[in-house]
């Protein structure tokens, strides 16, 4: 009874995120399929990566022709705010069994981490993570399926990866005081890109950006929330 | 294999994300390093702006639509998030828009 009851309270929070992870998902699984990549693939991602983010930018490093190091240090630099989301999760998680916690920090994506921050009833976190997780899978595999079925015309439908960019770009900005670090952001990606060109910029705009968050590190502290 | 390559990128991919979701609860169970918990606060910042972009690495101002489609479409996606702060509605318009804009506006 009791977790049926937890049940049903992860599934009405997790609403809203269903719709958009299904939206997302399909969005994901259509340009793969587009790409030439069946549903398997779609699924082999959402199981193995797991990360809305990553699986749409895995897909430019698949079409791009990326070398291993290049797809290793950009997955570096686009993971690498999952650091900060287990940070503030080490107390919360701390006394849960051992492979349910294996699978909830596998499965902390910024959505369900905006949720299970808020909870400290490990049950609930659990099944938050897990409804999540279905949910983005049902949605790219869909996606793929779909892709593959419907002939419509889907030049362009990448762009929503770019939105999805700007979109988060705009809530961080609005929720933050500090804009030094978005800032670095696009000036040193702009100045790389104009350096050494759209098929290199990246590995030397990450070492930039890191080098100046480190030199203007008291700056930054200063006003940071 | 014909995919082998592809094969090993979603592996590499899921393994990295893997391992910056595991590593604060391995490596930081009792003591933090100062420098990354600064890292982690400001970085996602900085990678959003760059991940940006990343995405429009490919548009040439100097040639064909100018990159006007792009920045067209951003600007919808900004200005709508600004006023409704609603990170579908964002995202399904303005990739609805930008597809029209290529298909037939710049045709």
């Amino acid at each position: 009874m009791r977790t049926s009851g937890v049940i049903k309270r992860a599934f009405r929070d997790t609403l809203p995120v269903m719709t958009g992870y299904i939206v997302l998902g399909l969005g994901f699984g259509i340009l793969l399929s587009t790409k030439g990549y069946n549903a398997l693939w779609a699924l082999f991602m959402c199981l193995v990566i797991y990360s809305g983010t990553m699986q749409f930018v895995a897909i430019d490093l698949f079409t791009s022709g990326a070398s291993l190091t290049e797809s290793g240090l950009t997955s570096l630099m686009v993971s690498a705010r999952h650091l900060f989301y287990g940070l503030s999760m080490i107390e919360r998680y701390k006394n849960i069994s051992l492979i349910k916690k294996f699978y909830m920090i596998f499965a902390l994506t910024d959505e369900t981490y905006s949720l299970v921050c808020e909870s400290d009833d490990e049950n609930y976190c659990f099944w938050v993570s897990l409804l999540d997780h279905s949910y983005w899978t049902f949605g790219s595999v869909s996606g793929a399926v779909l892709g593959q079925v419907l002939p419509f015309d889907s030049r362009g439908i990448d762009f929503s990866l770019t939105a999805l960019f700007v979109s988060i770009c705009v809530e961080q900005w609005l929720n933050n005081n500090n804009h030094y670090s978005s800032l670095t952001g696009f000036a040193a990606s702009i100045l790389c890109l104009i350096i050494f060109g759209s098929e290199n910029f990246l590995i030397p705009s990450m070492i930039l950006i890191t080098l100046t968050l480190f030199i203007m590190r008291e700056r930054i502290e200063a006003t940071h929330e | 294999m014909n995919n082998f390559r592809e094969l090993c990128i979603a592996l590499i991919a899921g393994g990295v994300t893997a391992l910056l979701r595991f590593l604060p609860f391995i490596a930081f169970r009792t003591r933090c390093p100062d420098f990354i918990l600064y890292l982690g606060r400001v970085l996602p910042y900085a990678v959003m702006s760059m991940l940006v972009i990343y995405c429009l690495k490919g548009v040439n101002i100097f040639a064909g639509s100018h990159g006007l489609p792009e920045f067209i479409a951003c600007l919808v996606v900004a200005a709508l998030h600004v006023w409704k702060r609603n990170t579908l509605l964002s995202i399904t318009l303005g990739t609805v828009i930008y597809m029209f804009l290529i298909q037939v506006v710049f045709a």
